[in-house]
């Protein structure tokens, strides 16, 4: 089966480095084939940022993102250009500080962004709490896999605090379950 | 040394091959999109005994590895289609001189500066004919992470055992994506073959190809761009000598055409045959396992020099569609080799061809009488 | 190893016009390389294109005659992979500072460890006699038949500007000063800049009034200014007059280096 997932957002809030942690999980700790693209140039610098991972249990031929199933936005403007025309049976998670449109698909509100500030600090970590919120709603790969991800990207002495976001994601996640 | 396994983008993939199969020297210029194969040379280079240098530009880049690989050591450069362009007349000189090489062209949109960021394939004729004169190149093109790998691997063996220039010409979809890719640890290094005490630095063995005189292993060769003679010392006034030695040096790679081919022949007795290279690769893979066993596939690893005896293995073919991210620039090398009708289908701007646009090429191909029909996506 | 040896006997005479001064330049090279006594695989000569150039294809040691205006970037790549290597540049100075004149700076920035002679015959020889940027003000080249009207390099000054651990000019007369320069050239650690004002009586020469090889050599006799005479009259408040130009070691230095003897 193909997954297709969409992390976008504003430059600097770590969107790319969500989906390359996303893909390394996948590839080198899920056992999935993962292509993992992203946009480059001026739309890259400063305003929006987009990237794609595509994982499937079969070799990948196709490597750009055709519909996504699976959405991580964290700005307004991001939503307009890639969730607003989600399929109804997309999964999508926002973070509230940025986004303040809702989609007509499963929805959760993640937000990363006040909850890297107040429980951990920093608002870095918001792209690994997005992490820890898509994988509780989506299990698209196991959390060992994940984990193990991001504490191979990250720096030297953020490793607890990596994974406590991890945590308050899922946890985001899992209050708004129905 | 043992395998590694990563999740990397193509470019840096590339520069791991390069380190792989023994490369010891790069000298490059920055440029979009192949920035990361200079940044991952800097960074790995130092580490195994190498040498890096960023040059004030692409003529320099590309003049430093010659110069480099004279003093005996496998070297690589990588740009984009504007530097591309400036490494032209060092290239040519590289054919001249026979100095093996690999030059890593991550294909954008051009001409001109054009589309820096955006994936094409529009270098493939300059790759092949770009600088002055009559000559022959090696040109790869990948089409997935793990093949920049191997085939920069593949590359430098090429330039070595042919003294040539060798191309890998990626574009920005290949270079600038993640995917898992082994990065072998047990690559076999062949070592170019040196120039015997008793050999003539420019006399050529039986393959076309003479022994390499590398510096400071006792031969005194002097090299020159001029054409010269078997001494390698100039002689610009014989027409039969220049004759000679253009047509020895184009036909020690274009001799060997079909036997270095590197492709994929699927579905050899379908009707509709696609022909790609790099990125449209993938898109032509997924349409084939979206409508199985009802088109063959001619996929070139190698796409210069161009195997053209490979082209009558498709024995039931009433077209071939060529998917290009350029206004069909080797369409019309396979229209040169077959009566088959050929039908182009470009793509610009930096999007891949989609499944729905190569199903669309299919169904007019399927129609086509036409020696070369191009199909608007 | 003697002289002799440093030369490629099979390929000599050379193609250099009668008069000539590049002839002088090569002898005086090979000479320092031999007193410094250079082991011969491990000398490396490197040029780009023009008469200069050809001097590299004399030597009997590996060479590389390069494209015009890029023997440094190719003597670059040579040393870095072979460091051990002495890498000696013969040049022009249409090669050096018209078309490789980006090159030019880079290498001096860079500090590299080349000796980069430079036979500056004010034009360029080989293709006949056109104007180059070291054509002097109001010369007559054959691109310049009303006179050159832009004003010449200083080379020497654009090596120092640029970051040269050595830097000298002298020209084909001053054969026993410029044989010193050049060991010392070779023997000092970055990049080596030697400028060698140069004769060309067929194209230069012929055009400008100086038919004679003599009347370029005593032009080169009058107009060369030893360093230490020019040092001391600009003390004294007078300027070098126009044509001449000042002869010497003008700079040494022992800034970091790259691609130094391992």
């Amino acid at each position: 089966m193909r997954q297709e997932i969409r992390f976008s957002g504003l430059g600097g809030q770590g969107i790319i480095t969500a989906a390359v942690i996303l893909g390394r999980a996948a590839a080198l700790y899920g056992g999935k084939h993962v292509v993992q693209t992203q946009s480059y140039g001026p739309e890259a610098r400063g305003g929006a940022s987009a990237s794609a991972v595509i994982i499937s249990d079969e070799p990948i031929h196709y490597p750009k993102v055709t519909e996504p199933h699976i959405y991580a936005i964290m700005s307004e403007e991001a939503y307009k250009k890639y969730g607003a025309n989600a399929s109804a049976d997309a999964v999508m998670l926002v973070d509230p500080g940025y986004v303040t449109s809702r989609p007509d698909c499963t929805c959760y509100e993640v937000a990363a962004t006040a909850e890297a500030k107040a429980r951990l600090g920093k608002p870095v970590f918001a792209n690994v709490i997005m992490l820890g919120g898509l994988l509780e709603a989506t299990g698209i790969i196991s959390y060992e896999a994940l984990e193990h991800a991001v504490l191979d990207s990250v720096p030297k002495g953020t490793e607890e605090n990596n994974k406590k976001a991890l945590a308050i994601g899922m946890e985001l996640v899992r209050e708004q379950r129905p | 040394m043992t395998d590694k396994t990563e999740f990397l983008n193509g470019n840096t993939a590339c520069a791991e091959g390069a380190i792989a199969a023994g490369c010891r020297f790069f000298a490059g210029y920055p440029i979009t999109p192949s920035t990361e194969v200079a940044e991952r040379m800097a960074a790995r280079l130092p580490k195994v005994g190498g040498t890096f240098i960023q040059m004030e530009d692409e003529l320099a880049s590309m003049a430093a590895i010659i110069g480099g690989a004279w003093a005996g050591a496998r070297t690589m450069t990588a740009t984009s289609g504007p530097g591309f362009s400036l490494m032209m007349e060092n290239i040519g000189y590289a054919a001249m001189t026979e100095t093996p090489c690999v030059v890593v062209n991550v294909q954008r949109g051009g001409p001109s500066t054009g589309q820096p960021t955006m994936a094409a394939q529009g270098d493939m004729i300059q790759a092949r004919f770009g600088s002055h004169g009559d000559y022959s190149i090696i040109a790869l093109a990948p089409s997935s992470v793990q093949e920049m790998f191997d085939l920069t691997v593949k590359a430098f063996d090429l330039a070595d055992r042919f003294r040539t220039p060798v191309f890998l010409m990626a574009d920005e979809t290949i270079g600038h994506m993640r995917e898992k890719v082994i990065l072998r640890g047990d690559v076999e290094i062949i070592p170019r073959r040196e120039l015997g005490s008793d050999e003539l630095p420019c006399k050529p063995d039986a393959n076309g190809v003479p022994g390499f005189g590398t510096f400071g292993n006792g031969h005194g060769v002097h090299i020159t761009g001029l054409t010269h003679d078997e001494r390698g010392y100039p002689a610009t006034d014989s027409a039969a000598l220049h004759e000679n030695l253009v047509r020895r040096q184009v036909g020690k790679i274009e001799n060997f055409r079909n036997e270095i081919a590197d492709v994929d022949i699927v579905n050899p007795d379908a009707e509709v045959i696609f022909i790609s290279y790099g990125a449209p690769t993938r898109a032509v893979q997924q349409l084939l396992a979206d409508y199985p066993g009802v088109y063959g596939h001619f996929n070139l690893r190698i796409v210069w020099p161009f195997p053209d005896a490979k082209l009558a293995e498709f024995r039931a073919a009433k077209a071939f569609v060529v998917p290009e991210m350029n206004l069909g620039q080797i369409a019309r090398e396979v229209r040169m080799h077959t009566n088959v009708p050929v039908v182009t289908a470009p793509k610009l701007g930096g999007a891949l061809h989609s499944v729905d646009e190569l199903k669309h090429a299919a169904d007019v191909a399927a129609t086509a009488t036409g020696t070369f029909t191009e199909v608007l996506l | 190893m003697t002289l002799e040896d440093w030369y490629r006997q099979d390929r000599l005479p050379h193609i250099y016009c009668a008069g000539c001064g590049n002839g002088t330049i090569l002898n005086c090279t090979l000479r320092a390389v031999n007193e410094l006594g250079l082991v011969q695989d491990r000398t490396t000569f490197v040029s780009g294109i023009g008469c200069s150039s050809r001097a590299a294809g004399y030597t009997s040691s590996d060479s590389l005659h390069t494209t015009h205006g890029r023997a440094l970037p190719f003597a670059t790549g040579v040393k870095l992979v072979k460091p051990e290597n002495d890498v000696i540049v013969f040049t022009g100075d249409g090669d050096l500072s018209a078309i490789g004149g980006n090159h030019f700076i880079h290498a001096c920035r860079r500090n590299i460890d080349l000796t980069v002679i430079c036979m500056n015959n004010n034009i360029y020889g080989m293709t006949g006699g056109q104007g180059s940027p070291c054509t002097p003000y109001g010369a007559i080249t054959t691109t310049t038949p009303y006179g050159m009207h832009e004003m010449p390099f200083d080379l020497c000054a654009v090596a120092e500007a640029a970051g040269a651990n050595y830097v000298a000019r002298w020209t084909s007369f001053h054969v026993k000063e410029l044989t010193e320069a050049i060991r010392t050239g070779i023997e000092t650690p970055g990049l080596s800049f030697i400028e060698v004002m140069a004769q060309c009586p067929t194209s230069f020469g012929s055009k400008n009034k100086m038919k004679q090889v003599s009347q370029m050599i005593d032009m080169f006799r009058t107009n060369a200014v030893l360093k230490g005479k020019a040092e001391r009259d600009r003390a004294a408040g007078i300027p070098l007059a126009p044509g001449k130009f000042i002869v010497g070691e003008l700079v040494r230095r022992s800034n970091p280096v790259l691609g130094g003897r391992p």
